[in-house]
């Protein structure tokens, strides 16, 4: 039950590189480190995921929170290299189909 | 003698134990008086105090800087005494919040006990427990004239107290449009609207809708990002994912739902669960979809009630009767 959250900017490009596990204990440290990015007008967040070996419900909750504030701002969220088990996730809520998603990676499917 | 007196002597007895021979047992002796002091509500100055009058009898010539010393000390304690009574009066509030949560768990037990349908050719079965008091499942059960069977099965986002009020405005929503129960796709759209307009935004909802119609034995269904269900084909002797495509309630003002249908067979069955089921962690790690089907198979000769009771069971041995997220699982079957 343990959340890494590393931030590097480039520009107007904040890259958020999140590690471990997003639940229900983790999500308002991952959601404290992203809000603020995603109400910067212009701005592009990237979260990487990766490292995310496990993510609940309240951590899609997290996203979607992400995703509404980016369009009330006009800013932009993008995820990259989720793991299948993640990717699945968004997939079945269909939230893959609102919120820009890159490359998958790893995985066995 | 009273309380205090016979506090002070224990008290005494044991300082004076403790300051010829310094023992294990005597300190042990220490620290079941002081369990005592604190049933009794007894201070840390209090415990300071008595400590410092036993001190003072038992050397009457303690040096002037150390009695002072114990002045300064019991000043220090007092801000802890102020922290102790404090925790006690959290502890009572505490109690007081509990009984509190005990009483909404109940009244959303009556909320949610909606009767089991009875229809001619169905076999029905339904389990939803929750992990804490209150729970983030819901499932509903309508029966027409017809002898058509809508169910809802909706998981909401989170658990505890907000997921149980959320799902409150779900059952109004649904009970306030009964008109539409028979398009699965338009029941979601509203349930949509209603949701996003409703509530914070890292919240949402996933649901399962379908209709039975047991005049032609079809069941019509979409979802809104729910964990998918199965159907079970019994002439072919396969479960099959069943699969719907939509995104979850309350994330985007206009989203559609697919409707989509199946023709159910004798034996043929529609199992519907909630994400609990297959977020089950054991020692082992997650429990994958494949195994609860394999539990479904294993007692597939009983009714769809003993089935999903006894799923229930052997995924609450498998997490040592510790759930860790509220679980819900339906099935329908089409008598032969």
């Amino acid at each position: 039950m343990n959340l890494q959250i590393k931030q590097e900017d480039q520009g107007n490009t904040h890259n958020l590189y999140i590690a471990g596990e997003v639940d229900a204990y983790t999500a308002p440290q991952l959601r404290e480190a992203l809000l603020p990015l995603t109400g910067k007008e212009s701005h592009e967040t990237l979260v990487h995921l990766g490292d995310v070996n496990y993510m609940d419900s309240t951590g899609l909750g997290v996203f979607v929170g992400a995703l509404k504030s980016s369009k009330e701002h006009g800013s932009t969220l993008k995820l990259r290299g989720m793991t299948s088990r993640v990717q699945r996730l968004f997939e079945i809520t269909g939230l893959d189909e609102v919120i820009d998603i890159e490359d998958a990676k790893g995985g066995s499917k | 003698m009273d309380d205090r007196d016979l506090q002070y002597e224990k008290y005494k007895s044991i300082l004076e134990n403790y300051l010829e021979e310094q023992s294990e047992q005597t300190l042990y002796k220490g620290q079941q008086f002081s369990r005592k002091m604190i049933e009794q509500q007894i201070s840390p100055e209090e415990a300071v105090s008595l400590h410092v009058s036993v001190l003072e009898e038992l050397f009457p010539d303690l040096p002037e800087p150390l009695k002072n010393s114990y002045d300064f000390l019991l000043e220090m304690m007092i801000g802890y005494g102020f922290a102790y009574r404090e925790h006690q009066s959290l502890r009572n509030r505490q109690q007081q919040l509990e009984s509190e949560i005990e009483v909404a768990a109940n009244m959303q037990q009556t909320l949610l006990a909606g009767k089991k349908p009875e229809v001619d050719n169905l076999d029905i079965g339904a389990i939803s427990k929750p992990a804490q008091k209150m729970n983030g499942d819901y499932y509903h059960f309508v029966q027409d004239e017809n002898d058509c069977v809508s169910v809802a099965i909706a998981d909401i986002i989170g658990k505890g107290i907000p997921a149980a009020l959320c799902m409150s405005m779900i059952k109004y929503a649904m009970d306030s449009a009964p008109e539409q129960r028979m398009q699965p796709g338009a029941v979601l759209e509203n349930l949509n609207r209603v949701v996003e307009q409703n509530v914070d935004p890292n919240m949402f909802i996933t649901m399962f809708y379908g209709l039975y119609d047991s005049r032609v034995h079809s069941f019509y269904y979409a979802g809104a990002g729910h964990e998918p269900g199965f159907f079970y084909d019994s002439e072919k002797d396969q479960f099959e994912e069943l699969f719907t495509k939509g995104l979850v309630l309350g994330v985007s003002k206009k989203t559609s739902y697919r409707e989509y249908q199946r023709v159910l067979n004798g034996n043929d069955m529609v199992i519907m669960l909630s994400d609990g089921v297959t977020e089950c962690r054991s020692s082992q790690g997650f429990i994958e979809r494949d195994e609860i089907v394999a539990m479904i198979r294993k007692y597939i000769h009983l009714s769809a009630q003993e089935i999903v009771d006894s799923v229930y069971k052997e995924l609450e041995r498998l997490q040592e009767f510790e759930l860790r997220d509220d679980f819900t699982l339906l099935i329908l079957r089409r008598k032969v």
